[in-house]
């Protein structure tokens, strides 16, 4: 067991965490323990309904648990200020719904927000910002300092967005939306990335797109990934470790090929996967039993 | 491709427009005075002589009346662009929300328990400021759904709140006695009527205070619009935030109600248009709609004294006249975009 005691690279750990919904018929999550290493990519796997994206949740303090306690660097999570939250950790949703016309370079730039706020001096800026707009050359696209301008160009290249940057989100399909929200996430420049179905509405081009930049983020820079995934090839390829979710509760924690046995997925899945081994990886492959 | 203005060149514009609008308001009215002979006027009041009759309408009747309309159409606008951004729904606007008329019937209460309503004083605003919270807190529980506040229950919510409480105005209206009526009527339905300088004076600094308060929360409002959990990512406190909102737009509608009784959908069409025009960021949509909001209400109250001069319309027609078509139109538009939410 790791401590995260001295250490300032971000880790989680979770004791006997439990949520329900208020109003809910029981636990959504229950009786949850679990270590999470700093630079670790891990995928949180399992059926509809098993509570992948509640625990994510918990994970980014979005809901507080009403059992047990998230410890982020040996300090429970509801002691961070959300700022100071934002500033480690990007979320990036399923899908949000825009209801006003920000271009994507704006709602990109709104990555940099909680890092604006921490500084003083560039929280002036952006009030010289408001009050003039003629103080800064670039205009409404001009979101705080170099810096987060910085930022918010390489996050929108990395996605290949620049083509579309100075368009209404309101004009975009549903995988385009996604990068978007990624790109955002890019720019917040987190420790630790945690992701709900990424590519759910991505085709095989922006799917490898995205496994692939998350892949460098963590090899590069050791950003430590927490991905949700019903797409259990996607999740074995992208992560070492897995963690297997049935109606709230941890059912098995391992490697891709402790997880995916065939054992396991006929009892989850009603034997409706094959599992055999993905021809250039070392991993498991699940497919559709015909 | 998103084509839009730069914000310099909409401040320019917009501070062009309202400084037109505010000429051709001292200009147009029962007495025409040229602009030519503005200039001797304004002498005559800089320098303390006698005032002339012209110079009398002029500073004492015109000018105050013009600032005052500017303030109210200033601090509607932003208070409407605000509710969008915290409701996360363009067609708010608290005329329609039935936040003016919360106020309204606070402000009638106010006015029956004690003191006049030709009046500005400090009771009927706390009457009005306490009506306007109301009314959104409770819109706001009723209609949210998971944090979301759909269209149609939104504005639902609101079409019944605004029948409830004007029911109750009616009903206050009717144990006033009739010599009070007409002047309470036209009240009611939204004009600016005489003003002076200490009015116009004291709602300046109050608005500017709570102006600078709402742009202040700009950008976390850019973030709000995106929903709870996404600013609650990006280091804002939603409801934090939500309740700072409520609180500051329902003293601005207080106030305004309580001078101006209920003007519409100025809330509505001044951020709209702008939008179209400059975008979504908050950072400069609020600065911007006050400049607007404000010109706007000037012209609209210029047209409600001379359209049927001598006879003086309330101005709340004009611009429920003009908004109500025009918030007509934006609902068609929804449904022939064919972008459902949800």
């Amino acid at each position: 067991m790791n401590e995260m005691t001295g250490n300032s690279r971000p880790g989680y750990r979770l004791d006997g965490v439990g949520f329900r919904y208020p109003g809910g018929a029981g636990w959504a999550v229950h009786d949850v323990a679990l270590t999470i290493e700093p630079g670790e990519v891990v995928a949180i796997i399992g059926p509809n309904g098993s509570g992948k994206s509640t625990f994510l949740k918990l994970l980014a303090g979005l809901l507080v648990p009403q059992e047990g306690l998230v410890h982020l660097d040996g300090q429970p999570l509801e002691r961070y200020g959300v700022n100071a939250l934002a500033r480690r950790l990007a979320v990036v949703p399923q899908s949000v719904q825009f209801v006003f016309p920000f271009t994507v370079r704006e709602i990109v730039a709104m990555g940099r927000t909680p890092h604006r706020a921490a500084h003083r001096v560039e929280r002036l800026d952006g009030w010289k910002h408001w009050l003039g707009g003629l103080s800064l050359p670039v205009g409404r696209a001009g979101m705080g300092s170099q810096t987060d301008r910085k930022a918010v160009q390489a996050a929108l290249a990395e996605m290949e967005l620049e083509p579309i940057a100075e368009r209404s989100v309101l004009e975009l399909s549903g995988g385009e939306r996604q990068k978007v929200l990624l790109a955002r996430a890019l720019a917040q420049q987190p420790a630790i990335l945690l992701l709900d179905e990424p590519t759910a509405a991505l085709d095989w081009h922006h799917q490898s797109l995205v496994y692939r930049r998350v892949r460098a983020l963590n090899q590069e820079r050791g950003v430590t990934v927490v991905l949700v995934s019903h797409d259990l090839n996607l999740a074995a390829l992208f992560a070492r470790r897995l963690v297997l979710l049935d109606r709230g509760r941890i059912r098995r924690v391992g490697s891709p090929d402790e997880v995916l046995t065939q054992a396991e997925l006929d009892a989850l899945y009603a034997r409706a996967v094959i599992v055999d081994r993905h021809p250039s990886a070392d991993a498991p492959r699940v497919t559709l039993r015909p | 491709m998103t084509r839009r203005w730069h914000p310099a060149r909409l401040y320019t514009v917009g501070g062009l427009l309202l400084a037109l609008s505010i000429l051709a308001a001292l200009s147009w009215g029962s007495v025409a005075i040229s602009w030519r002979a503005m200039p001797a006027l304004f002498w005559q009041w800089i320098s303390g002589a006698q005032l002339s009759p012209p110079a009398m309408v002029l500073w004492e009747i015109r000018l105050p009346r013009i600032l005052l309309a500017g303030l109210i159409g200033g601090v509607l606008a932003v208070v409407g662009a605000s509710l969008q951004a915290l409701l996360r729904n363009a067609l708010a606007d608290p005329y329609v929300l039935g936040v003016s008329s919360g106020a309204a019937l606070g402000a009638v209460v106010g006015g029956l328990v004690g003191g006049s309503l030709h009046e500005a004083s400090l009771t009927l605003f706390l009457w009005a400021f306490a009506g306007s919270l109301l009314t959104l807190v409770v819109l706001y529980r009723i209609s949210s759904v998971h944090g979301l506040l759909p269209v149609q229950t939104l504005l639902l919510a609101g079409v019944v709140i605004n029948a409830i409480f004007s029911a109750l105005v009616l009903f206050a209206v009717a144990m006033v006695e009739p010599s009070r009526l007409f002047g309470l009527l036209s009240w009611l339905m939204g004009s600016i009527g005489s003003a002076d300088y200490r009015i116009v004076g004291l709602l300046f600094v109050y608005s500017l205070i709570g102006l600078l308060l709402l742009f202040g929360k700009a950008e976390q409002l850019n973030l709000l619009t995106l929903g709870d959990e996404s600013a609650k990512s990006l280091g804002v406190e939603p409801e934090r935030l939500k309740r700072f909102v409520f609180i500051v737009t329902a003293l601005l509608t207080g106030a305004v109600v309580s001078l101006s009784g209920m003007i519409g959908f100025i809330g509505m069409m001044v951020p709209h248009a702008l939008r179209l025009l400059i975008g979504p960021d908050h950072r400069f949509l609020l600065p911007a709609a006050a400049v607007v909001g404000a010109a706007f209400l000037i012209l609209a109250d210029l047209m409600a004294r001379s359209l049927l001069a001598p006879t003086e319309l309330p101005v709340g027609v004009i611009t429920a006249l003009l908004g109500g078509p025009f918030f007509l139109f934006l609902l068609w538009q929804r449904r022939q975009g064919a972008i459902v939410s949800e």
